[in-house]
Formats: structure tokens, sequence, C-alpha cells
């Protein structure tokens, strides 16, 4: 038999042996903003750790370009993920010169090469496995175990982002709290309103264009724009409204946000209400009326169930959607992680802007894993329903 | 009845263009929106050339993104490529959960400020829509007409170029469709990184508490995005009624 | 002349075609039968290598069909699918010219060819050249399927149950029509189906094949007389054997000197044709009279009952 390497082994193998040997692994900056010295993988870690870390790699790299089971290809990128990691932390440690507290250490594009690397072969392990949507989420689950393991362990503490991190800590956490009250209060609220217009629309012809029309009209202009001029009615309501103010409603700050985010994500949720529901097979309610089922039962009993599948996957849309746009909540004084985000851009200090970018795709990832998961076992269901 | 559309189109397309050409004689119209001696109209710079920038930079980010995709979506449908499959599937949803602002937030570091994030931001962001739906669309074409292609000698070229790809374009480009205007959108993102683009003009006005230059911006980049929406949506149903697909 | 040697095909460790060989002569019609399942089209797919023979050889006029690269032998092979399988994105002309402008044929030679294979097939060309396929009916959209086929002028001709989509009254005139023009164009059809009317009705020689092996291979005469297996007399079915017979021979080939009362019929029809008509009008025997309409003689009730009993 003719030997052969693993295609994308290969891939993976050329990006990390770029990432290892021809891309600084850390850079060391003399503060927060001024430009650094970039490290290799050997200059930034001892030696005994440098070794051992190359050799793991190495292994890992080997495993990636043979055909080997996806399981021991889940383990190697793991592990090789686990290495990266762990001698980052080492790195901070080893670079930063003793009692000197204004250096900087920061991951550079070769750590973010190796990363990706190896997160490709992680996806790719994951996808050749076919995990139950169960055991994905079980998987979220233990990489979020293991994250807060390693901040808790403080093995990152030396590094430029936790430094952010250390001096707004509580700010950190309130914005935290704001990015995901925004995110997640305009889907809910967003749920109310858009569900039951959703079904008023696929039962009222005419409605149904002028509507969805409407919608994405709302979804043409962008976010900053809608930010802004929500500020000037919101404003005027709080103004002239009794009560207005007192419950939180403001020309600036939150109040805009959360309502442009929740007019965005009407379309998406309204527009697959209607498509679930007519997507339900005509014999299928033809059937339910036949056997007598009032409207009402029709509707809960059958349709919903049947279109549960098209609006969970609305929900995703606009869940990860929002997270994503939340950001730009804070240009408005809204909050939220785009705060840290903006203030880097502004100060040039990369790091701070990590800070808020990171957080915000480790939610939308985990959002979307999670409603990933939901989406397939309720499309399940469906189908076991519809075979039984 | 049928021309109303196309006549509130072309209406459209008359007020976008004389407001950019001279926005000085649209000035009454937003003069209520600010007090006394604040401008009305955007005065840091020209809103056209803004346009036009903000036109070019959604234009190549999208092209490349365009070429790459569909190169990609190819690959990863033949033979050789098929290894990829699965993994470009992953890829793809895992992509769409990056935010457009992370991604031009973690573009700076790499490239520093000015269009080039705002070019890499809109370029990744704009291949999932594109890739997906040419990936769609080349792995559900008619299978008799697949068949008939390799029947009749074909070779794997021939076929992809003479028959896959046409009969896929209407998917592909409503793939570029959803592209341009998430990308139309995003790209007003970019001038909080130095991108000349009308997003300048919605930033100004959120600095200077100037509802009338958010409104000028936001309404400029929603024209835009509608009037290219729908030329798209056209050409795309010209192509899909030639292929007697409605 | 093609010659099936021999030829196996297996998907994993189950053969699909468990080592067939046949000989299909030239210029006739051969009938692949069976049910679905039986490898009849995986048989057919092997002759223009669609599909990749595990063992054995297919030789055509004495080639072996390996010798060139796979799409060059199916330039040179006609192909014709159910569902037409036309571009949807190219007129009926530029359909039809698919094998020929792959051949690099020059545009002349292939407008001639496109409107002569329009003509033939009773398509107007000023009116359906410049159409797109799904402005078509369906009878039309199968038989521009077929002069696509054609168009290349090739020796063979395959059909997988071309007519398998059709209403059966449009069917019934494209089984007419496909008989007048291999007639024409004397090329060599080979044609799989799981129609046994449609199989009888077409075939010079027919293949019954099952779990992919031929049971039997031969005239339709010969399956109805002689069935090798009962599972070939199970499908063309014990209580038609007699009609089958009459089905496939002509009224002209049992033609009498005589006369006859009352509606005459065609040289050309079925001897069953001769019988319903008989039975329907209560009378014995019928005029005949040539396909030029003058007379020829008579067929009578007691020479179809000898025709309908089991050979000897």
């Amino acid at each position: 038999m003719r030997f052969r390497f693993d295609k994308l082994g290969i891939v993976i193998a050329v990006l990390a042996v770029y990432g290892l040997l021809a891309s600084p692994f850390a850079v060391l900056k003399p503060n927060r903003i001024l430009q650094g010295q970039a490290k290799t993988v050997l200059e930034a870690l001892p030696p005994l750790a440098g070794g051992v870390l190359l050799a793991g790699l190495a292994l890992a790299i080997v495993i990636a370009l043979l055909r080997a089971p996806a399981t021991l290809r889940l383990i190697a990128a793991v592990g090789a993920l686990a290495g990266l990691v762990l001698a980052m932390g080492q790195a901070a440690g080893f670079l930063t010169p003793d009692g000197n507290t204004y250096a900087r250490v920061s991951p550079a594009s070769g750590f973010w090469i190796l990363l990706f690397a190896f997160a490709l072969l992680t996806a790719d392990a994951i996808t050749r496995l076919q995990p139950p949507p169960w055991l994905r989420v079980l998987f979220l689950g233990v990489a979020a175990v293991a994250i807060g393991l390693l901040f808790v362990s403080g093995s990152w503490n030396g590094l430029s982002i936790m430094k952010e991190y250390a001096g707004r800590a509580d700010v950190f956490w309130s914005e935290a709290g704001n990015h995901v009250k925004l995110a997640l209060g305009s889907l809910v609220a967003a749920s109310i309103v858009g569900l039951p217009l959703g079904v008023l629309c696929h039962r009222v012809r005419w409605l149904r264009a002028s509507v969805l029309n409407l919608l994405n009209l709302i979804q043409t202009i962008p976010s900053i724009a809608l930010f802004g001029i929500l500020i000037a009615p919101l404003a005027w309501i709080a103004a002239n409204v009794p009560g207005a103010s007192e419950a939180g409603i403001r020309g600036i700050g939150t109040a805009p946000a959360f309502v442009a985010l929740f007019l965005y994500s009407l379309l998406p949720i309204v527009a697959n209400t209607v498509v679930g529901l007519a997507g339900v097979p005509r014999e299928t309610n033809e059937a339910a009326r036949g056997i007598g089922m009032t409207n009402r039962q029709r509707l809960f009993q059958v349709e919903i169930p049947l279109a549960l599948p098209v609006i969970l996957t609305a929900i995703r849309i606009v869940l990860v959607q929002n997270i994503g746009m939340a950001t730009i909540a804070a240009l408005i004084g809204g909050g939220g992680f785009g705060v840290f985000v903006f203030q880097g851009i502004g100060q040039t200090a990369m790091d701070l802007v990590l800070l808020g970018a990171v957080p915000t795709v480790a939610l939308a990832f985990a959002a979307a894993v999670v409603l990933d998961a939901l989406i397939e076992m309720n499309s399940r269901v469906a189908k076991g329903g519809r075979a039984a | 009845m049928r021309f109303v559309p196309l006549l509130l189109r072309l209406l459209l397309f008359a007020v976008l263009v004389s407001f950019l050409v001279s926005p000085d004689t649209f000035e009454p119209l937003l003069r209520p929106l600010v007090d006394g001696g604040t401008p009305a109209i955007y005065n840091q710079g020209s809103l056209l050339s803004l346009t036009l920038q903000h036109l070019e930079i959604v234009f190549a980010a999208t092209l490349a993104a365009a070429i790459l995709a569909i190169l990609l979506a190819i690959l990863v449908t033949r033979p050789f490529g098929a290894e990829f499959l699965p993994l470009s599937r992953s890829l793809v949803n895992i992509g769409q959960t990056f935010p457009p602002v992370a991604v031009l937030a973690l573009a700076v570091p790499a490239v520093g400020f000015g269009a080039k994030p705002t070019l890499i931001a809109l370029f990744l962001y704009g291949l999932l829509p594109i890739f997906e739906n040419t990936l769609t669309a080349l792995q559900n074409l008619p299978r008799s007409v697949t068949e008939a292609a390799r029947g009749s000698g074909m070779t794997a070229m021939q076929r992809l170029l003479k028959v896959e790809l046409p009969l896929s374009l209407p998917v592909i480009i409503a793939g570029i469709r959803l592209s341009v205007t998430i990308n139309l959108a995003t790209a007003t993102i970019g001038s909080t990184v130095a991108a000349k683009t009308l997003g300048e003009v919605i930033i100004a006005g959120l600095q200077s508490n100037n509802l009338a230059f958010v409104l000028q911006g936001g309404l400029v980049v929603g024209a835009l995005a509608v009037l290219i929406y729908d030329a798209l949506s056209a050409l795309e149903a010209m192509l899909s009624r030639r292929l007697g697909l409605r | 002349m093609i010659e099936i040697d021999a030829i196996t095909k297996r998907y994993g460790g189950l053969a699909v075609v468990d080592n067939v060989s046949m000989v299909i002569e030239p210029r006739t019609i051969t009938v692949i039968v069976g049910t679905s399942g039986s490898g009849k089209t995986t048989l057919l797919r092997m002759i223009n290598r669609l599909v990749e023979p595990t063992e054995g050889v297919i030789r055509l006029d004495g080639e072996d069909n390996r010798s060139i690269p796979g799409y060059d032998l199916r330039r040179r092979i006609g192909y014709a699918i159910q569902g037409h399988g036309l571009f949807p994105h190219r007129t009926v002309a530029q359909n039809i010219a698919t094998v020929p402008g792959l051949l690099g044929w020059e545009k002349r030679r292939i407008d001639t060819k496109v409107e002569e294979l329009l003509t033939l097939f009773q398509l107007d060309p000023a009116v359906f050249a410049a159409r797109y396929p799904h402005e078509l009916s369906g009878g039309q959209q199968q038989r521009v399927g077929v002069a696509r086929a054609l168009a290349a002028e090739p020796n063979v001709l395959l059909m997988d149950e071309p007519f398998g989509a059709l209403d059966p009254i449009i069917r019934a005139k494209a089984q007419e029509d496909l008989k007048a023009i291999q007639k024409h164009l004397e090329t060599t059809i080979v044609l799989v189906t799981h129609d046994m009317n449609e199989a009888f009705h077409l075939a010079d020689k027919i293949a019954v094949m099952d779990k992919g092996r031929v049971l039997q291979y031969g005239p339709p005469a010969e399956l109805i007389s002689a069935p090798a297996e009962p599972f070939v007399g199970a499908l063309v079915g014990d209580g038609d054997r007699p009609f089958r017979l009459l089905a496939i021979g002509a009224t002209g080939a049992i033609v009498e000197p005589g006369e006859a009362d009352g509606e005459p019929i065609s040289e050309t029809s079925s001897q069953q044709d001769a019988l319903s008509a008989m039975l329907w009008s209560g009378r014995r025997a019928l005029p005949v009279i040539s396909a030029s309409g003058l007379p020829m003689g008579r067929v009578t009730l007691d020479n179809l009952v000898k025709h309908a009993a089991r050979p000897q």
C-alpha cells in the first residue's frame, strides 16, 4: 500500500513550522504602548521549557501528518494548544526583567499562527468524530473550565492582557454584565414581539410583504448610525414622558443600543417564523384540521413544534449577531466589551483591544455552539416524529 | 403597477446622487435637527468623495473575497479537496461567530490603522456568505444534468466551466449580495480605526452630538445598500429565470 | 459491435454486476431489462466508462474501451437519460451542439447538424432552436435529449430509461419515433428499462438481468417460448405470452392471398393490433394494405391463433 500524508496535516504542518521557526513567539515591550522586541520560541522560554514545547509540538505535527485516528488527533491538538498557552505564561515570567513593572509581554504573530494551526486540527478532529450535540456542549464546558482554571492559577498573570485586566477587574465584569444584558435582553424582547408578529404575518398574507420589507430596510442602516439616530427620539421621550427617565430611558447610553439591537433582531425572527410555518407540510396541516384541531391547537401542537428548528436558527443568528454588535454600543456610551476595544484603539494599546475583543469572540462562539446543539436536538425530535 | 417599485428605486437613486453632488440643497430638510449655529451638512470633507471611498473599500474587499471564496468552494468540491469539505463547513460555521468589530480590532495590531484593517475585516467577513452559497450551489446541481455533462464527454474542467459554474451563478450572486450588504454597513465601523468611509460622518455626528450628521451618514449608507441589494437581486432573478428556476 | 467480456463491478465486497458477457450486434436495438437494483444501469454505464469496471473488458468494434481517455470515449458514444438532463442555461440548439462543440466541429457544420436533427425529431428549427429547455413540454425535452445524444453521429447510443418520465401516450409516440430514427440512422442502441412492454416493443434482442447477472439474452420470441429461468417467465408474464408473441410480429408477415370485408389494417401494425381489430369488429378476417395503401391480401383469425401458439 502506498503511504499517504493527510492533506490537512500538510497545511497544519506548514503553518506550524512557519509559526515556530519564521515568526516571533512573544514580544517584549518597554511599556504598554511602545513597540517591542520580538522573541523566538527559544529566546522567549527557559531552555528546558523551550525544548519540551518544541518536542511536544513536533509530535503533534507528526500525528497531524499521519492518517491517525481522529481521537488521537484530537488529543494531540488539545495537548498542543494547552502546551502553547502554558508556555505563553512561562514566557511572560521569563522575559519580564525582575522588578520592572512597566515592561509588557504579549503574544506575537508566531503564537497566534500556532494557535490557529492547532485550533484547525482540533476543529477537524471534532468534525471527523461527529460528536452528538450534548458531547459538543460538554467539550465547550470542559474548555471553559480549563480556561477558568488557567486564570485562577495565575500562570498568565505576567502577560500584558492580564495586566490590563488586573487594572480594571471591576469594570471588566460590570461591562461583561452590560454586554450580556444588551445582547440577551434585546433578543428576549425581540422574541416576545417577533414570534407573534411572525405568526400573524404567516396567517395574514398582505401584512407579510410590508412587515418584512420594513424590517429589511432597518437592516440596511449601519448599526452605528441606527444607534445615533435613536438618541434623539429617546432623549425626547426621557424629557417629555413622565416616568420614562426613571425607568432608565435616556438619549445616550444603554437605551438606544438596546432598541437598535431589538430592531435588528426582529427581521431574522419574524422572517424565520414565517419560513418555518410555511415549511410545515400541507398534508400535516390538513390532517390536523381533519382530526378536528382548532386553529389554536394546530398552531401550538403542530405548526410551532415543526417550525421550531427554523425559529431556533433565527435565535442563533440573532444572538451571535447581537453579541458582536453590542460592542458598537460603547460608541454611544452603552457599555459592553466595546468599551475596551474602542479605548484600546484610542490609546493604541492593543492588549486592551484584545481584552475587549477576545471575550466577545468567546461569548459569540459559545452561544453558537450551544444553540447549534439545541437546533440539532430539536430537528431530530421533529424528524423522529415524522418517521414514527 | 409593475413599474412602481422600479420608479421608486430610480427616484431614490436620483435623490441620493443629487444629495451627494450638492448636499447644501438639502440643508433646509436637516436644519430642524440641529441647534441654531451648528452645521446641518457634513463640513469636514466631501460627502461624495467619502461615498466613493466607502464604495471602493467595499468593492475591493468583496471582489477579493468572492475570488477566494469561489476558488475555495471549487477546491473542496473536487475529488482532490474532498478531504477538506467537512472541515470547511465547520470553519464557515465558526467563522460566522466572529463579530465584525472584533475582526476589525484584531486586524489593527497586525497592519496598523487606516484602510488596511477595514479591508481585511471586510474581506474575511465577506468570504463566508459567498463560500457557503457557492458550496451549496455546487453540491446541489441537478444530478441528471451533471450526469449528462459527464455522459457527453466533457472533461472535469469543461464540466466546471461550462455547466457547474454557470448553473451555480444565481446562488453565488445571492451570496455576493449578502456579503456586499453586510460589508456596506460594516465599513462604517472602519472609521473608528481611521478608514475613510461614510462612518466618519456618523462618528463626527456622535462626537459632536449632531443628529443631522448621523442621519445623513446612515441614510446614504442605507440607500446605497438598498440600491445595490436590489440591483443584484434583479440580476439574480434574471439569471434564475433564464435557467427556468422560477 | 460491442463485446462485453466477463465484466464485473463490485462496490465494497458486493458485486453489482457479476461476470456478465454478451455481444451486441451493430445496427440493432438491445434492451436490458430488470428490476431496480439488478445492475442494468451499472452495466450500461460501464460501456461508456461512467463507471469503471472492477474486472473484465468491454470492446467496441474490437477496441478495448480503456484505450482512450474516458471523456474522449464518451464523445463518440451517445448517451440519453431519464429526465433528459438538458443544460438549463443553454438553448435547445446549444444543447444539441454540445458534443460537436467539444469535438471542435466547424460552426457551419454544427448549425447544419442541429437543424437536421431538429427536423428529424419534428421540432421546427425556426421555433425551437432558440428556446430554453424549461420552455418545452416534457415530450419535446425528451426528444431534444435524444437529439443531443445523436448530434456527433455516434455509432452507439446508450439510453437509460429514456422514456421513464413521460406519460403513456407520449411514451408510445416516442418509442415509435425512436424505432424510425434507428432505422434511418442505423445506430446501435443499448437501452435500459424496467418496462417489459417497452422492451418487447423496441428490442431486437433482450437481456434480462437480476442481482447483477444476465439470466437470458436473446430475441424476444425466445424469451417467450423458452424462458431460461422462472424469473424470466415471471417477468414476461405467463398469462401474457401469446399476446406478447403477437405484439412482436408485424401483420405483413402473415398475409395470405384472399379478400375480406370492412376496415383494412396496415401491414406495419402488429399482429396483436390485428387480433384486437377482429375481436372488436366481430370479423374473422381483415383486409391488409401496404404502407403505401395498396391491397396486399388478408389476415385471418385462424392464422393469428396459430402464430400465438407456443412455437415448436
